[in-house]
């Protein structure tokens, strides 16, 4: 076989021509494996270094843990720090009961412990009795998984150094034959990466866990040093470890490959929807609202918040500077109800000060509130409190990472911006505005010994949106945004604008008492001409009538004269001669009758 | 019983007797650690013997422990070092790691006062 492998290498080659890709184990730590693309390397060894405290112990003792409830692999902690009963204590604060996991044979505690004091060497020795006990302990359980807690204690605790390089070489050999994967923990020495240079003998992975401590706050980060045989994340990854374990958060990835839907969301504000061309924000976009203190910003974004609250959906409210009763006791003054919402579990609040923890940790709590609560809507307020923690470079490529992240979930956010009052009011002090997709203005407007609240919006992508500064008035139903005075005395607002509005009803109020006056003068006059005109016609008519009647009596006159004559002409017998003079007559009366009725 | 062990699993071993002076006898109690057979264990456990009866005699006990059949009882004594002797009595217990080929050392160890 030796033989066969040394003279022709290109067969074997030829039969391994896929050679099988590095097959990894997963820790079940979240993110890890993520940042690691699969976990530590199977059936070999990872050397976890760092200094005191950085949470080397639990990250390994998590890795069993998890390995036997989730991946159904035993595992053994052999400890040379702390006794089994001191790390089933330190662990079961993060809800590890160690003693039943012993109890069901998936773990196996072994503490090694040396006094230096009571030990004396006397001629050659091996570590045969420490390799006993591992191998006892790993059949035992038939595990797969196993943990050696700061190997390094050997160094201190044996006197011959020589003796013990050769005996971990052997050790990590032995290891590697059994098929286990081995996670060892190292104290980082002063400018190496461990103390005893371990890191020789584990050359398979890498991972260093640092404690930083800027401006008082300290931050976990982990890094992975080497990686042999794989691709991995470079960066500094932010970790932490709460109640759950240890969160190692990858997210550094940065992208401009989101979704943009067309879908609207309301604002909470009608007026401001119809500023924004009557609809709204667009799903998944960012929102900045920035302004000066006092100025309406967190009660812009309760209303988001309820209206989003209020079509079901679900929102997450990162509260820096205020707790969580006291924002719904504040938003109930001006009618937001903001608590039903937190009973029915749609709304959750995350109150810290900025100054808790450092910027990694805070994006790295709010990525993981966001995995875990799955919001629609996400407010942050404010973000310009970050600056206490870090300058605004880093502040901005946090917030750059967060709103990749947001939209990546389709969740639209509001981040309100504190901006001083001497800096430029257009200043969104860290420097964000260019991420962001809609940006309203807030903005106090001092004039008359008052100050009023004018909003604007700067900008808004891809939103026909007004541009229109409208005054901004809290009342005990929430925000109303009013249109503020534009005239010939130029903006006016608050109380200037109702004086001024006093003032032009007044004299609206004067020209329709005028233009009413007349108008009733127009009617009098009409009245009274048309009375004139029933007047003379009445006159007329009885003036008619008269000569009617005049003429009615002439004509029977004239015929009485006539028949009179005709009668004493038939007594006289005169001729026909004297009828001539009678016609004439008759025609005449005709005549002039006509002419009356024309 | 004296001599080379062909199988030293806890095996006890002493100058005299076991029915004759138990309290003297057990003044000096000491255990050796060792696992399996190998020249090291064969070389301490001759090294000890010889300590003891020229400094001990009759007033020891050796119970030679082999880690091959027992492992389980590497932690009681938190044993790491083969092969380790390990002085149970007197108290306080003191731990001799090596092939006991350093007679000087041993007797430090051991805090025996050399005549």
């Amino acid at each position: 076989m030796c033989l066969g492998g040394a003279f022709v290498p290109t067969n074997s080659r030829r039969l391994r021509s896929k050679p099988t890709a590095l097959e990894k184990e997963s820790t079940g730590i979240p993110g890890f494996d993520e940042i690691t693309r699969g976990g530590v390397p199977k059936g070999r060894p990872t050397l976890i270094c760092g200094s005191a405290g950085a949470g080397k112990t639990l990250f390994a003792m998590e890795f069993l843990v998890r390995g036997a409830t989730q991946f159904n692999e035993p595992g053994v902690f052999i400890s040379f720090e702390e006794s089994d009963e001191e790390l089933a204590t330190n662990v079961a604060s993060l809800n590890f009961d160690l003693h039943e996991l012993v109890a069901e044979k998936k773990l196996v505690l072994d503490y090694v412990f040396i006094e230096r004091s009571e030990i004396e060497e006397t001629g050659e020795y091996d570590l045969e009795g420490l390799f006993l006990r591992l191998d006892h302990a790993i059949t035992s359980i038939g595990a797969k998984r196993i943990v050696l807690d700061t190997l390094e204690a050997l160094f201190s605790a044996l006197p011959n150094e020589a003796i013990i390089r050769a005996e971990l070489r052997r050790l990590f050999r032995w290891l590697k034959e059994k098929g286990l994967t081995v996670v060892i923990t190292c104290e980082r020495g002063n400018g190496t990466l461990t103390r005893y240079g371990l890191e020789e003998y584990v050359a398979d992975c890498v991972i260093l866990l640092d404690h930083r401590v800027h401006n008082q706050i300290s931050t976990r980060r982990m890094r992975i040093v080497k990686y042999r045989g794989t691709s991995h994340g470079t960066n500094e990854y932010p970790f932490f470890i709460d109640e759950k374990g240890f969160s190692v958060l990858p997210i550094t990835s940065l992208s401009l490959r989101h979704k943009a839907p067309t879908e609207r969301v309301s604002s909470g504000i009608q007026r401001l929807d119809t500023m924004l061309s009557g609809e709204g924000f667009y799903r998944g976009s960012s929102i900045l609202l920035s302004g000066t203190a006092g100025t309406g910003k967190s009660t812009l974004a309760a209303h988001f918040v309820e209206a989003a609250c209020a079509r079901g959906e679900r929102a997450l409210f990162f509260a820096f500077e205020e707790s969580q009763d006291q924002i719904i006791r504040n938003m109930r003054s001006i009618g937001i109800d903001l608590e039903r919402f937190v009973k029915k579990g749609l709304l959750k609040f995350h109150n810290s000060r900025p100054s808790e923890f450092g910027l990694e940790l805070h994006l790295a709590m709010i990525h993981k509130a966001i995995t875990e609560f799955k919001p629609n809507v996400v407010v942050v307020d404010p973000i310009t409190n970050f600056l206490a923690v870090a300058d605004s470079g880093e502040t901005k490529s946090m917030l750059t990472r967060l709103i990749d992240f947001l939209k990546l979930h389709e969740i639209t956010a509001m981040f309100s911006s504190l901006t001083s009052a001497q800096s430029e009011i257009e200043d969104s002090q860290v420097g964000v505005s260019s991420l962001m997709d809609a940006w309203l203005l807030v903005k106090n407007i001092e004039s008359n010994g008052e100050r009023n609240r004018g909003l604007y919006i700067l900008k808004a992508r891809g939103i026909a949106h007004s541009n229109q500064v409208r005054e901004f008035v809290l009342t005990d139903h929430g925000i109303e945004l009013i249109d503020a005075y534009i005239g010939s005395e130029g903006v006016l607002m608050g109380t200037a604008r109702s004086s001024q509005l006093a003032r032009e009803r007044a004299a609206e109020l004067d020209r329709q008492l005028a233009t009413a006056h007349k108008e009733r003068e127009l009617r009098r006059r009409q009245d009274l001409y048309e009375a004139q005109l029933l007047a003379l016609k009445g006159q007329y008519e009885t003036e008619r009538e008269a000569i009617l009647r005049d003429l009615e009596e002439e004509k029977k006159r004239l015929e009485g004269i006539a028949a009179q004559r005709r009668e004493i002409a038939r007594l006289r017998k005169a001729d026909n001669s004297g009828n001539n003079e009678i016609k004439i007559q008759e025609n005449g009366a005709k005549k002039a009758r006509k002419g009356i009725v024309r | 019983m004296k001599g080379t062990p062909r199988k030293p699993s806890r095996r006890s071993t002493n100058g005299h007797s076991p029915q004759e002076n138990d309290g003297e006898a057990n003044r000096w109690n000491l255990r050796l650690y060792v696992a399996g057979q190998t020249p090291r264990s064969l070389t301490a456990f001759k090294n000890l013997k010889d300590i003891c009866e020229e400094y001990l005699k009759g007033k020891y006990h050796i119970e030679v422990i082999d880690l091959m059949e027992n492992p389980t009882l590497a932690r009681g004594d938190q044993i790491l070092a083969i092969p380790t002797l390990v002085r149970k009595l007197p108290q306080p217990i003191r731990k001799i790691i090596g092939d006991l080929s350093n007679t000087e050392r041993v007797l430090v160890g051991l805090d025996i006062q050399p005549r």
